[in-house]
C-alpha cells in the first residue's frame, strides 16, 4: 500500500466517526460513513412500512372493513407497504448498509473503487425515497407493488406516474451500488486475497451486485413503458390498442424474480459469516457455498414465469418454468445443508447474532419449501393470489432477510459503533422476533390454503380466528423489532468498550480497531490463508479453562 | 509493493493517483471495468425494449412493415455514416491521449461533438416530418388511408369480409411501431445529448489542462460510452428503418 495514505496523519489516527459536522456527513465519501447514512435512512423507511403493515393488520382483525373506512384506503396501504418495504428497505438494506461498510474491510481495501459514486448512490436513493414519501402523503397508489397493467396504466387514478419515476430513480442507486461492488471485488483485493480466500460475504455480495446490474434496468424500462402509456394514452400494454398486458408481467418478473435474490443473497452473506464464528468451525464446503451464490444469480433469471402460471401463458411454458424453479431451489438447499454441516460437531455458543442466524435457517427453509409447493403447477393454480403466497414470501423476506439483517447488525455493531449492547436484551429481541414472526405468518399459510384471497380488506367470518392470531403475532413482532432500535441507540451513550474483536472472529475487519479509522488499515495488508480458520478443539479448551477458573 | 505515488502537477503529464488505490494500473483498470459493467447494464435496458419490439413485430409483421415504410431509410443511412465517422474521431482522440498530443485530443473531441450534433440535427428533422404527418403516437395519431387499405386487404377473408376487431388491433400495432420508434430513438438521442455534453466538457478540460496525464483514463471511458451509443444505433437502424 502506498505511503500517501498515511502521509498526512501524525499522532493517533482518528476513527471514522470522530468528525461530526453535518457537512462532513453529507459530503463524505468514506464507505463506512455512507453505510451509516444508509443505515439511518433504511431504518426510517422500515418504520414507515411497518406502521402501514400495523394498520393493515388492525383492519384485518375483524371480517368487516371498519378501521380504515374504505377498500380504496386499504388498497393504498398494502401498495405503499409493498413499495416501501421492497424498493426502499429490503433491496438496499443489507448491501448498502453492511455491504458498504464491510466489503472493503473484508478484502483489505481502503475504500470501494468509486467512493464518489457510492455517495451519489445514496443521494439518488434519497431522491427516490423522498418522492416515495411524497406520494404516500398525497394519496398513494393502489396498484399493488407489482404495477400490473392494464389496471396501472389505464384505470387506476392514483399516482402511478410519480411512483414509476420514484422506483425508476431508486433503481439507479442499486445499479450504482452494484457496479461499485463488482469493480471493487475485481480490482481492490489486497495482495494474497485470492478469489477463494474471500469471505463468503463477499461472494454473495458479488452475486447480488451482478443481479442488480443486469436486472434493474429491465425493471426501469418496464416501469417507464407503463408511465408512457399512462401519459400519452398509447397502447403498449392496452389490449384495445393492440398491446399485450401479459408482456408487462413478463418484463416485470424478469426483474422481480431475480430481485428476490437481490433481497435474499445478502442474507446468505451474513449467515455465512455468523455461523462459522459461533460454531467455531471453518465453513463446510466453502466452494459449494460460493458457487451456489453465483448459480442462484444465473438461474434466477430463468424462472420468472412461475409467477404467471395463471396469466394465460402456454401450458408448455408453464411446465418449463415449473421445472426450472425446482432447479433453482438446489443451490439454496446446498447452502442450508452446508450451514447445518458447519454446526455439526461445532462448539456452539448462542449469542444474539447466532440466535438470529438459527432463526434465519429455520424460517428460510420453510419459505423455500413452500416456494417449491408454489412452483408445482397444479398446487399453484389453487393457492395463487391467496394468503399462502403472502406467507411464502414473508417467510423468505422477513423470516430470512430481515432476520439476517438484524443478526448482522448485532454481529458487527461492536465494529461499526465501537460499543457492546446488553446481551440479554439482544437475546430477548431475537426470541420475540422469532415467535412473533411465526405467530403472524404461519396462520397465513392456513388461511391461504383454506382460500382466503390476498389484497382484500374484508373476509368471510370463518377466517377470523386465524386472522386475529396473525394480528396478535404482528404486535409481538413489532415489539421485538423496536427493541434493538432502542438498546442499540442507547449503547451509543457508553464509552467505546467493545475492543477490536469481541467475538474472537477471523476476518480482516476484526483485526483493526473498533470503530475503524478512516483509511481502515495502518499497514499494508497481506493475506496468507483461507477465511474461517476457527478451531473447535481450541474453543473447547478455552471453554473448559473458563469453567475451571470460574469454579476455582 | 508498488512505488509510492507522488501526486504530480497536472501539467507534467503524469496521472494523479487517488488515495484509495495502490497504483495507476489498478486505478485505470477500475474505471474501465466500471464503464464496461455500466454498459452491460445499458444493454439490459435496451434489451427490454427490443424484447417488446420483437414480440409485437412477431404478432403483426404486416403492420410493422407498413409503419416502417414511413421512415426515410436514406436519411437513416446517412446518419449511420455520420455516427460511424464520429466513432473514428473519438478513437483518434483516445489515441492522442496516449501519445500525449493535447491539440489532437481537443481537435478530435470537437469533431466528435460536431458529428454527433449533426446526427441529432438530422434526427430532429426526421421527427418533425413524422409529427407533421400525424404519426406521433397519442391523440393526434392517424393511420394514413393507404396503410389502412393495405391492412384491410391483408386481413380480408375469402368472402371479402374484414373482422373489425382484428382491424382495430392491427391499427393499434401500427401505432405501436411508432411508439417504439419514438421511444427508442428518443432514448438513443438522450444518450447522444449526454455524450455530446461530456465530449465538449472533456475538450474544454483538456484544453485548460485540468486533467492529469492528458485525461487518458477518463477519455478512454468516455470513448467506450460513445462507441456503445453508436453500436446501439447500428442495431436500431435496421430494426426500425429496414423492415422488408
Ligand atoms: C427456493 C426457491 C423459490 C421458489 C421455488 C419460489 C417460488 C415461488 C412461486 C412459484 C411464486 C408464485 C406464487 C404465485 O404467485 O402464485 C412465488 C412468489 C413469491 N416469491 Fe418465491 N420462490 C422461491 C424463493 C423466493 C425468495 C428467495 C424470495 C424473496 C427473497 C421469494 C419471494 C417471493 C415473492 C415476493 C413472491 C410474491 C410475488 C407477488 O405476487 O407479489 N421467493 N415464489
Ligand atoms: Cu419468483
Amino acid at each position: 500500500m502506498s505511503a500517501s495514505a498515511q502521509a498526512h496523519h501524525d499522532g493517533p489516527p482518528a476513527d471514522y466517526l470522530s468528525e461530526s459536522t453535518v457537512k462532513s456527513w453529507l459530503l463524505t465519501t468514506d464507505h463506512k460513513r455512507v453505510g451509516i447514512l444508509y443505515l439511518i435512512s433504511v431504518t426510517i423507511f422500515f418504520i414507515a412500512g411497518g406502521v402501514l403493515a400495523g394498520l393493515m393488520r388492525l383492519e384485518l382483525m375483524t371480517p368487516r372493513g371498519d378501521v380504515l373506512g374504505s377498500p380504496d384506503t386499504y388498497n393504498r396501504m398494502f401498495t405503499m407497504h409493498g413499495v416501501i418495504m421492497i424498493f426502499f428497505f429490503l433491496v438496499p438494506a443489507i448491501p448498502s448498509v453492511l455491504g458498504n461498510f464491510l466489503l472493503p474491510l473484508m478484502i483489505g481495501a481502503r475504500d470501494l473503487a468509486f467512493p464518489k459514486i457510492n455517495l451519489l448512490s445514496w443521494y439518488v436513493y434519497m431522491v427516490g425515497g423522498i418522492m416515495g414519501v411524497w406520494i404516500l402523503m398525497h394519496g398513494g397508489i393502489d396498484t399493488g407493488w407489482t404495477f400490473y397493467t392494464p389496471f396501472s396504466s389505464m384505470y387506476s387514478n392514483s399516482m402511478v406516474l410519480t411512483a414509476a419515476v420514484a422506483v425508476f430513480i431508486t433503481g439507479f442507486s442499486s445499479i450504482l451500488t452494484g457496479l461499485n461492488f463488482i469493480v471493487t471485488v475485481h480490482t481492490m483485493r489486497a495482495p494474497g486475497m485470492t478469489w477463494f480466500r474471500m469471505p463468503l460475504f463477499v461472494w454473495s455480495h458479488y452475486a447480488t451486485a451482478l443481479i442488480m446490474v443486469l436486472a434493474t434496468p429491465v425493471l426501469a424500462i418496464s416501469i417507464v413503458l407503463v408511465g408512457l402509456e399512462k401519459f400519452f394514452g398509447v397502447g403498449v400494454f392496452d389490449p384495445r390498442l393492440g398491446g399485450d398486458p401479459v408482456l408487462f408481467q413478463h418484463l416485470f418478473w424478469f426483474y422481480s424474480h431475480p430481485a428476490v435474490y437481490i433481497m435474499v443473497l445478502p442474507g446468505f452473506a451474513v449467515i455465512s459469516e455468523i455461523i462459522p464464528c459461533f460454531a467455531r468451525r471453518p465453513i463446510f464446503g466453502y466452494r459449494f457455498v460460493a458457487f451456489a451464490s453465483v448459480a442462484i444469480a444465473i438461474f434466477g433469471f430463468l424462472v420468472w414465469g412461475h409467477h404467471m402460471f395463471v396469466s394465460g401463458q402456454s401450458m408448455y411454458a408453464g411446465a418449463v418454468f415449473s421445472i426450472l424453479s425446482f432447479l433453482v431451489a438446489i443451490p439454496s438447499a446446498i447452502k442450508v445443508f452446508n450451514w447445518t454441516a458447519t454446526l455439526y460437531k461445532g462448539s456452539l455458543s448462542f449469542d444474539t447474532p447466532m440466535l438470529y442466524a438459527l432463526g434465519f435457517m429455520g424460517l428460510f427453509t420453510i419459505g423455500g419449501l413452500t416456494g417449491l409447493m408454489l412452483a408445482s403447477l397444479a398446487l399453484d393454480v389453487h393457492v395463487h393470489d391467496t394468503y399462502f403466497v403472502v406467507a411464502h414470501f414473508h417467510y423468505i423476506m422477513v423470516g430470512g432477510t430481515v432476520m439476517a439483517y438484524l443478526g448482522g447488525i448485532h454481529f458487527w455493531w461492536p465494529k461499526i459503533s465501537g460499543r457492546t449492547y446488553p446481551e440479554i436484551w439482544g437475546k430477548l429481541s431475537a426470541l420475540l422476533v422469532f415467535v412473533g414472526f411465526n405467530l403472524t405468518f404461519f396462520p397465513q399459510f392456513l388461511l391461504g390454503y383454506l382460500g382466503m384471497p390476498r389484497r382484500y380488506f374484508e373476509y368471510r367470518p370463518e377466517f377470523q380466528v386465524l386472522n386475529v392470531m396473525s394480528t396478535a403475532g404482528a404486535t409481538v413482532l413489532a415489539v421485538g423489532m423496536l427493541m434493538p432500535m432502542i438498546y442499540l441507540g442507547l449503547s451509543l451513550r457508553q464509552p467505546k468498550n467493545a475492543g477490536d474483536n469481541p467475538w474472537g472472529a477471523t476476518g480482516l475487519e476484526w483485526q483493526i480497531e473498533s470503530p475503524p479509522t478512516t483509511h481502515n488499515f495502518h499497514e499494508p495488508v497481506l493475506v496468507t490463508c483461507e477465511p474461517y480458520l476457527y478451531s473447535p478443539e481450541e474453543a473447547e479448551r478455552e471453554y473448559a479453562h473458563a469453567q475451571h477458573v470460574h469454579s476455582a | 509493493m508498488h512505488t509510492p505515488s507522488t501526486s504530480t502537477a497536472p501539467d507534467s503529464g503524469r496521472q494523479i493517483l487517488l488515495s484509495h488505490f495502490d497504483d495507476l494500473e489498478q486505478q485505470n483498470l477500475s474505471s474501465t471495468l466500471g464503464m464496461w459493467f455500466f454498459l452491460v447494464s445499458e444493454v439490459m435496458f435496451f434489451s427490454g425494449l427490443i424484447a417488446a419490439y420483437a414480440v409485437y413485430r412477431g404478432l403483426s409483421p404486416e403492420a410493422f412493415h407498413l409503419a416502417s415504410r414511413h421512415m426515410d431509410k436514406w436519411w437513416g443511412f446517412a446518419n449511420t455514416l455520420v455516427l460511424l465517422t464520429s466513432s473514428l474521431t473519438m478513437a483518434l482522440a483516445v489515441r492522442a491521449t496516449q501519445t500525449g498530443d493535447r491539440r489532437a485530443i481537443v481537435r478530435n473531441l470537437l469533431w466528435t461533438a460536431v458529428l454527433g450534433s449533426a446526427f441529432l440535427g438530422v434526427k430532429v428533422f426526421e421527427w418533425k416530418a413524422e409529427i407533421d404527418h400525424h404519426l406521433f403516437p397519442g391523440k393526434h395519431f392517424v393511420v394514413p388511408d393507404h396503410d389502412e387499405e393495405h391492412l384491410k386487404e391483408y386481413l380480408e377473408k375469402t368472402d371479402g369480409h374484414v373482422d373489425p376487431v382484428k382491424l382495430e388491433r392491427e391499427k393499434g400495432r401500427f401505432q405501436l411501431m411508432f411508439v417504439l420508434y419514438f421511444f427508442m430513438t428518443g432514448v438513443h438521442a438522450f444518450h447522444m445529448i449526454v455524450g455530446i455534453a461530456a465530449v465538449v466538457l472533456f475538450a474544454l478540460l483538456t484544453h485548460f489542462k485540468w486533467f492529469s496525464g492528458y485525461g487518458q483514463t477518463q477519455t478512454e471511458s468516455l470513448g467506450l460510452y460513445w462507441h456503445f451509443v453508436d453500436v446501439v444505433w447500428v442495431f436500431l437502424y435496421p430494426l426500425l428503418y429496414l423492415i422488408e
